[in-house]
């Protein structure tokens, strides 16, 4: 019942995104920029590293592009989990005194970083038209795809944002996981890279099958997929554990949510 | 009894109980750690089994005393709290108004903050833009509009949230001791706006500590004492009764401090110790002991000393002083002034030496010092420093340190 009347506080969650986005950025000089510098000086020292120094991306066509589609994809993964994780404990004030569903403040959160991932395609776009990269004809698949990891990294930040209510270790634990997974994923490297069965593995994490659908959609084809490195019924993992993690989020959420003002 | 559809609010045995962590356990160790230990928390049993209905068009008071649980139950009824047991049942969009300003950025302009504000109150971009010049002229802040909410004093913070608050069109509004704040101008404009949602027919919880916003605005109040329902009814009775639970708990607390001060706190007591107060009280006409008295009903007061001798005392002088709280002296008076000889006293000896008073003191707390001098009056045996304590309570405004009947003519020159 409670949820079904969020559709009346879409309003709250316009006010509280765009209240966020404004503060993000309102006493810095450059503004949005930064949320666009950040990935891409990060791109750049990568592209340095990879390309001269260990020369993993010799076999993958238009690496550079590819790379940065793979740092913007996984930087929204981690800005949004972050964001996310303290939006109920930073918003403490709001919840002891009005009554609003509690979800409003993570999917707020999760939207935010969602519109910076959306003008951070956009970038993305323009290196492609500069590296005269042609897309393939999946490309629309690319906003299932965005559907995909907007609602397993929604899933993540609910779980995240309830659990760190009663949790504070819980920011720490994340910290530590996002590095480790950043490594797990391949983001730097082609997965060609690294041995069949390890790969195998890799795939299984959504976040990796979205990230190497979306290359294979609008870079490359010969992006490692779930479809060329896993068999049936194996391949349809990842995209299952996107759904089953926001059920769990979400579930977690809701069950904790009545409690938050409590508990704070 | 009425029909469902009058009532706005139906509270049924809501209960409410805090668990208070004896630690904090916020860390997963802690929590790992205490998983075998079954009891690491206390109880606090905030609300105990309230119900009572609020009509449809009623101004519906909330009463009681700190931490006796009214906000809890304001909480509980706009949706902030869950209760552990009972439900509430509401009929119209209730207005979550419990305090001002919440969610304002100080970062954010003005306008920005009334949209979210709004927002928070749950209206519409497009509801908030027409109201948005009614709010600023409420607000009397429209050359601010643009400017940062943190360079705004309070009173102007407050001014603006209350302005966006009472702009939400909600059919229930839930009020929490918003009248505290602003100037008496602005506190004059937030009553005749409480007048107006009154004649509109909107339904209103007002919880306060003010009596007379209770009497002038509710049609009924509910008094609520430690977490249960004491009394439901006129707001004049509830007042009353308001009133009376709250002189009996001071009565308690000036005893319970008085008894304390028995045990020698002998920071501000000097003498040769030859003759000792070991203890005094007071009461009114009727010779029942209390510390708070009736400006108007207690027109005799009884201060009475137990005095001990510890050794021979020829004539001493037996005297009280009376102090307010703010340490003036009001009253004193002593046998050598009264032109009493008091005769002589020996080693083990108890008395008990009253003092009757008229009662002519004004509204306030005061403080007795006893004390026990020697007949040249220049050393003491004894004496204790604003040692006890009590209240004169009046209904009536009352100024200065003294009560005088009185009445005031307007003659013809």
């Amino acid at each position: 019942m409670k949820s079904f009347q969020s559709l009346k506080y879409y309003g709250l969650v316009r006010e509280l995104t765009l209240t966020d986005f404004k503060l993000k950025y309102k006493a810095s000089f450059f503004g949005y920029l930064w949320s666009l510098g950040k990935p891409l000086m990060l791109f750049g020292v990568l592209l340095v590293v990879f390309t001269s120094f260990f020369k993993v991306g010799g076999s993958i066509p238009n690496y550079p592009v590819y790379l940065l589609l793979g740092i913007v994809l996984w930087t929204y993964f981690v800005e949004s989990t972050f964001a996310s994780l303290a939006s109920i404990v930073g918003k403490g004030d709001l919840i002891r005194k009005v009554y609003f569903p509690r979800i409003i403040l993570t999917i707020s959160a999760s939207v935010t970083a969602l519109i910076t991932l959306l003008l951070n395609l956009v970038v993305v776009m323009i290196f492609m038209a500069f590296s005269k990269v042609v897309p393939s004809i999946y490309s629309p698949i690319m906003i299932l795809l965005l559907v995909e990891f907007f609602i397993l990294t929604s899933g993540v930040s609910l779980l995240l944002a309830s659990l760190f209510v009663r949790f504070r270790d819980i920011s720490h634990i994340w910290e530590v996981f996002a590095q480790a997974m950043f490594y797990a994923t391949p983001i730097l490297y082609p997965l060609s890279l690294v041995p069949e069965k390890v790969g195998k593995v890799l795939m299984l994490s959504p976040v990796a099958q979205i990230i190497q659908d979306s290359r294979y959609v609008l870079i490359t084809t010969e992006s490692g997929t779930v479809f060329n490195t896993l068999s049936f019924p194996v391949n349809l993992i990842p995209y299952s554990l996107s759904f089953i993690i926001f059920i769990i989020g979400y579930w977690t959420f809701q069950r904790e949510a009545s409690r938050f003002a409590e508990e704070i | 009894m009425a029909r469902e559809t009058d009532i706005a609010i139906k509270v049924e045995n809501i209960s409410k109980l805090f668990r208070i962590p004896h630690e904090k356990h916020t860390t997963l160790k802690a929590a790992a750690l205490n998983v075998f230990s079954k009891k690491n928390y206390s109880e606090f049993q905030a609300l105990k089994d309230v119900s009572f209905e609020v009509k449809k068009g009623e101004f519906f008071g909330i009463v009681g005393r700190n931490g006796c649980g009214k906000s809890t139950l304001l909480k509980i009824i706009a949706g902030i709290y869950f209760p552990s047991a009972g439900k509430v049942k509401n009929d119209g969009r209730i207005s979550p108004f419990l305090e001002l300003g919440v969610g304002f950025n100080p970062e954010l302009t003005a306008r920005e903050n009334i949209y979210l504000n709004g927002a928070i109150l749950g209206l519409t971009r497009k509801e908030v833009s027409q109201r948005f010049d009614q709010i600023l002229d409420f607000a009397e802040l429209e050359e601010f509009v643009d400017m940062k909410i943190k360079n705004f004093s309070s009173g102007m913070q407050v001014r603006l949230a209350f302005s966006v608050a009472i702009r939400a069109h909600a059919e229930i509004l839930l009020i929490d001791e918003v009248l505290a704040v602003g100037d008496a101008n602005f506190q004059e404009k937030c009553i005749n706006e409480f007048a107006k949602f009154k004649r509109e027919g909107r339904t209103i919880l007002f919880v306060t500590h003010t009596m007379d916003l209770v009497e002038k605005f509710c049609d009924r109040a509910l008094l609520i004492e430690k977490g249960q329902l004491y009394k439901l009814g006129k707001p004049r009775n509830i007042a009353y009764e308001y009133n009376l639970i709250n002189a009996l708990e001071k009565e308690k607390e000036l005893a319970e401090e008085n008894r304390s001060q028995e045990s020698d706190r002998d920071s501000n007591r000097w003498g040769d110790g030859i003759a000792r107060i070991e203890m005094m009280w007071m009461e009114d006409a009727g010779g029942h002991q209390k510390n708070i008295f009736d400006q108007d009903r207690d027109k005799k007061i009884h201060i009475k000393v137990r005095i001990r001798f510890y050794g021979e005392a020829d004539d001493p002088i037996f005297g009280i002083m009376i102090r307010s709280s703010d340490n003036y002296d009001v009253f004193g008076t002593n046998t050598l002034w009264n032109g009493m000889e008091t005769g002589r006293f020996r080693s083990g000896q108890e008395i008990v030496v009253e003092y009757a008073l008229q009662n002519h003191l004004a509204k306030g707390d005061y403080l007795i010092s006893p004390a026990i001098a020697f007949s040249d009056a220049k050393r003491y045996y004894d004496w204790r420093d604003n040692w006890y304590r009590f209240s004169i309570k009046s209904d009536n405004i009352s100024v200065g340190f003294v009560s005088q009947e009185n009445k005031i003519s307007i003659l013809e020159s």
